[in-house]
């Protein structure tokens, strides 16, 4: 069986086609124009994954952007939403400061990733 | 109990009522809509007309020279823009020639001074982007633009700084009358009574006058579609540009506005729904048909927006301004040349209470005078840098295409009649009526206007009624 | 770093924008050994429309790693922190002339004049609006621009919408298709004119495809309903002149409509101060430098013309910021006069001319969307370059590498780009 694909690693956004053998797993993959390609078609066909990116309400009623600070299951994102619109960050929040660690089994943390508006 | 109520806050009513206020009648206005200037008065062609247009000894004659002569004097006491651009009826061949030779004999009668044919060179001196096929026109001097809603509102702004109340979303559902004391009724439960009734209803004054029992006329509802054009077209002809009424139709008119864009438009197209502002498809690809014939090199590519305007068409042909019952006036079926006739209009009004047998005389401390809405953009660097020192808010820039400050922003907001929606900030500063409509602005002013009202960001509405902008938040 | 103006309001280089372009032209300008630098942004803080774009998918290119539009906005502030480059915010640069004098207004200085020894012009793009679209009906609440809606969203904290129809496929659209969908709304179409998406493949793959939101090519909005707030829209496929079908009308039910139907330079300054535009890109006409047709006068990042990564802003800004560090030295002369022509397949290039010899990436967009095509850059009868790409797509920005070696060999005043069979 075969899989088109469209890379999200660059903005290239490289066209991939993927060969599955009988067990569902990716053979061979064509059409990237870099390693990571490869890397992402083998997680597309086997566990997805992404990031999330959102904004946390801070303790003044203003709104501060956040993500996941790496990719976490695709399954999981709405999982991942409810927790982000359960956080409260503190007035200082920070770029870069952890709000929470860990979420949902996984090794993401939400982290601050911008200024205050 | 008030000497008058003027039901509708139109350029007419609200005109009416600085006059009335002006003599002395304590005055509350209605109106339906959240803000004033809602109606015909929103959105028509901004056009003062010279006069030559309606038919000898008609009241819409008569209203329309006097009006054209007093507006330049009403717009710089009320301080607001008005310019004296001139007007010019072109036409396409022979037969043309003679309406046109008839029009100038019409207006001639009128009163209406200057009127000449041109010849098509004449014309292009004046004109140069004017349609190839055009090959004749009427110039008419005396002809001007005026911002409609900016008068409509300058005169309310005016009349209540005089002492008139305004009622908003008051949207009238009954008028008893008993011993010479009309008592108006809202649909929700709310009444005034007052001793005169002015019926400037616009495209409802049917329905309004037939609350006494008047049912002499009825109004039908015309929809007219418009395109508005960034302001670097705004030169792209000086006068105004009608077409010469043929068996082919008015033709729309090309005008440059008093804010500098270009105007074309409008369509007619009698409506049942008096309500019914959307453009369509095909009355914008007439619109520019049409326009493409009369002025040549229109940049349609910078249109920035269209809209539709309703006009309220009176079954008599004429203006509809009597008395059909002691106390109650109707000003009905104004539509063109009713914006170029409102100061004749309120004055003629105030003529028909004289003659009912009301004393007059004028209140010695009427302030006739009001501070320009844009006063703050007129003024030169020195004395903008001196109201910035008081007033830092004046540099900070809220929209950039206009370059409009939170400082205008804000005194507007905090000037009668005060807006209460964004609409309503629009329409008196010109805040995102630029280019990027909005899009960068948008979110600021919703901050100053809920800051200013004190209610919730969520609350705000483009127009009233059911027209929030935001639904809710994001993180509840 | 907080600025003092002088009494004789002389600046050896103001730049007009503090977005990724201004900040970028700013270090390199810095970093090419300039002091007297001033950054105008006229909003509250630096970063530009990237403080709003907090998705991930910035700076792969230039940092090497996904940032979201807030860290890589973050990251230029700290440079031009760390070297303490002064800028204002909240102040609106209100004209220039030909002469390089700049008028600006804020709340501490009033209106006031700076004499500027160079001037680069960062201000940005904006989305058109729905005016220049003309579509019939209402206009009642619940019409935003993509980017509106992203500032209410992102920034604000405030949903303007519960159930969405998108028009329009570019990169905002896709992306806000993904966050409102994320916040709670139902996005129930993006439908776009032509017959391809004016986004980058990986939106429409991760934006769309991952929440099964519909995507209608050839396919246009033709009507608003609602009279107070949007109650839906009318959409219909078009033929191929874009006319729409009128058999194809159907209704979606609806509160809100966004668009994202392209992107405008930001360029009422450059027509105020004379500066010649290209009639494609709505920018500057520019040379390998990005200097504009006005002496001193740079442009850069999306004002020049709209790209589609911001890594691409940072490094065209680099190039501005240096160019006008040499020409306040007096080291700027032409050494060449070339001027850069495109057949129609190639819409435009920038720059539009070249005038040193020197190693020179020229960016261009295609017309339409092509397969097995080959990129020719032929000067004096001489082919100098074929690149062969499989697909090419306007919404993808190309580029090509002419070398200094090519360029001091060229005869002739023309360089042509075009498109060949593979």
């Amino acid at each position: 069986m075969e899989r088109q694909l469209t890379c999200i690693v660059c903005p290239r956004g490289c066209s991939l086609r993927v060969t599955l053998d009988a067990d569902g797993k990716p053979a061979k993959i064509e059409g990237n124009a870099c390693p990571r390609g490869e890397t992402y078609a083998i997680a597309e066909c086997t566990a997805p994954m992404r990031t999330v990116t959102s904004t946390v309400k801070c303790e003044d009623g203003t709104v501060i952007p956040v993500k996941t600070d790496r990719a976490i299951p695709k399954g999981l994102v709405f999982e991942a939403m409810k927790i982000i619109n359960a956080t409260v960050a503190p007035s200082g929040a920070k770029v870069g400061d952890v709000l929470v660690r860990e979420i949902l089994g996984t090794e993401a943390s939400i982290v601050v990733t911008g200024k205050k508006p | 109990m008030l000497d008058a109520v003027v039901i509708g806050a139109g350029v007419v009513g609200g005109l009416v009522a600085r006059k009335l206020c002006e003599y002395g009648l304590s005055v509350a206005i209605l109106e339906k809509e959240a803000d004033v200037a809602m109606g015909a008065t929103r959105a028509n062609s901004a056009i003062v007309h010279a006069g030559y247009d309606a038919k000898e000894g008609t009241l819409k004659a008569k209203l329309n020279v006097r009006g054209s002569e007093m507006m330049e004097g009403v717009a710089r006491e009320l301080g607001v823009k008005y310019k004296r651009n001139g007007s010019i009826v072109v036409g396409f061949n022979d037969e043309d020639r003679k309406t046109l030779e008839g029009l100038l004999e019409r207006g001639t009668k009128n009163g209406v001074n200057g009127l000449r044919i041109l010849s098509r060179l004449e014309l292009l001196m004046l004109e140069p982007n004017i349609g190839e096929g055009v090959t004749c026109a009427l110039y008419a001097p005396t002809g001007a633009i005026v911002c409609p809603y900016e008068l409509c509102m300058a005169a309310i702004g005016n009349a209540m700084d005089n002492g008139a109340l305004l009622y908003l979303e008051y949207c009238v559902e009954k008028i008893t009358e008993s011993d010479g004391v009309y008592t108006v009724s809202s649909s929700d439960g709310r009444s005034i009574s007052a001793r005169y009734v002015i019926n400037c209803a616009g495209v409802y004054s049917d329905e309004v006058a037939s609350m006494v029992g008047d049912n002499s006329f009825s109004v039908k509802t015309r929809r007219g579609e418009y395109m508005l054009l960034d302001r670097e077209c705004g030169s792209h002809v000086s006068a105004t540009v009608f077409r010469c009424p043929s068996k082919m139709g008015k033709g729309v008119l090309v005008t440059p506005t008093v804010d500098g864009n270009l105007l074309i438009g409008p369509t007619a197209e009698d409506i049942s729904d008096k309500e019914d502002t959307s453009t369509t498809a095909e009355g914008l690809a007439r619109v520019r048909a049409l326009a493409s014939e009369q002025v040549s090199g229109i940049a349609f590519n910078k249109v920035i927006t269209s809209f539709t305007g309703l006009r309220a068409t009176g079954s008599t042909g004429d203006f509809i301004i009597n008395s059909p019952k002691r106390g109650f006036i109707n000003c009905a079926g104004i539509e063109s040349p009713g914006l170029s006739a409102s100061p004749a209009i309120a004055e003629y009004v105030l003529s028909l209470i004289e003659a009912d047998g009301e004393k007059l005389t004028r209140r010695e401390d009427f302030v006739p005078t009001r501070k320009p809405m844009h006063f703050f953009s007129e003024l030169d660097t020195e004395g903008k840098n001196e109201v910035i020192r008081e007033h830092p808010e004046y540099a900070h820039i809220i929209c950039r295409c206009e370059g409009v400050s939170e400082g205008e922003i804000l005194h507007a907001i905090r000037t009668n009649p005060k807006p209460t929606t964004l609409d309503g900030v629009k329409r008196r500063t010109r805040a995102t009526m630029g280019r990027c409509q909005g899009g960068f602005c948008t979110p600021y002013i919703i901050d100053l206007l809920a800051a200013e009202m004190g209610v919730d960001y969520t609350e705000v509405t483009k127009s009233g009624g059911d027209s929030r902008i935001n639904l809710g938040k994001t993180k509840g | 770093m907080k600025y003092t103006l002088k009494e004789n309001g002389y600046v050896d280089l103001v730049i007009v924008g503090g977005g990724p372009a201004g900040m970028s032209a700013a270090v390199a300008a810095y970093d090419a050994g300039l002091r007297d630098i001033l950054i105008l942004e006229r909003d509250n803080s630096l970063g530009g429309i990237l403080r709003q774009c907090i998705h991930n998918g910035f700076g792969l290119h230039r940092f090497g790693e996904e940032l979201t539009g807030p860290e890589y906005a973050y990251r230029y502030e700290k440079m031009v922190r760390e070297r303490e480059i002064p800028f204002m915010c909240d102040t609106m640069v209100m004209g220039i002339d030909k002469d390089r004098n700049l008028t600006a207004q804020n709340s501490e200085y009033g209106i006031f004049t700076l004499k500027c020894g160079a001037i680069i012009l960062a201000m940005g793009c904006r989305e058109r609006p729905r005016g220049a679209l003309n579509i019939a009906g209402h206009r009642p609440a619940g019409i935003f621009t993509a980017g509106t809606a992203q500032k209410f969203v992102n920034m604000k904290g405030y949903m303007p919408g519960s159930e969405v129809v998108i028009l329009g496929s570019g990169d905002i659209g896709l992306i806000m298709a993904r966050r409102m969908t994320l916040e709670g709304a139902k996005v129930k179409a993006v439908c776009e004119l032509m017959p391809y998406s004016g986004g980058l493949a990986r939106n429409i793959e991760q934006c769309l495809n991952d929440f099964d939101i519909p995507l209608y090519l050839s396919t246009t909005v033709v009507e608003i309903h609602g009279k107070e707030r949007v109650t839906g829209v009318t959409v219909a496929e078009v033929d191929e002149n874009r006319r729409p079908k009128p058999e194809t009308k159907r209704y979606i039910p609806c509160d809100t409509l966004l668009l994202s139907c392209g992107l405008i330079p930001e360029n009422e300054l450059s027509v105020g101060a004379g500066i010649s535009l290209d009639r494609v890109t709505n920018g500057a006409v520019v040379d390998g430098d990005r200097e504009t047709s006005i002496p001193g006068v740079f442009a850069c990042g999306n004002v020049l013309h709209v790209h589609d990564l911001v890594d691409y802003v940072s490094e065209e800004s680099v190039i501005a910021g240096r160019a006008a560090v040499r020409f306040i030295r007096g080291e700027r002369g032409e050494e060449i006069s070339l001027t850069l022509k495109t057949d129609g397949k190639i819409r435009y290039t920038v720059p539009q001319r070249i005038t040193r010899v020197e190693d020179t990436t020229v960016y261009f967009r295609v017309a339409d969307v092509y397969r097995d095509k080959a990129i020719v850059v032929r000067a004096g009868g001489a082919v100098l370059i074929k690149k062969k790409k499989q697909k090419l797509a306007p919404g993808e920005m190309e580029t090509v590498k002419l070398t200094a070696k090519m360029l001091g060999e060229v005869k002739g005043s023309e360089i042509m780009l075009s498109l060949e069979d593979a």
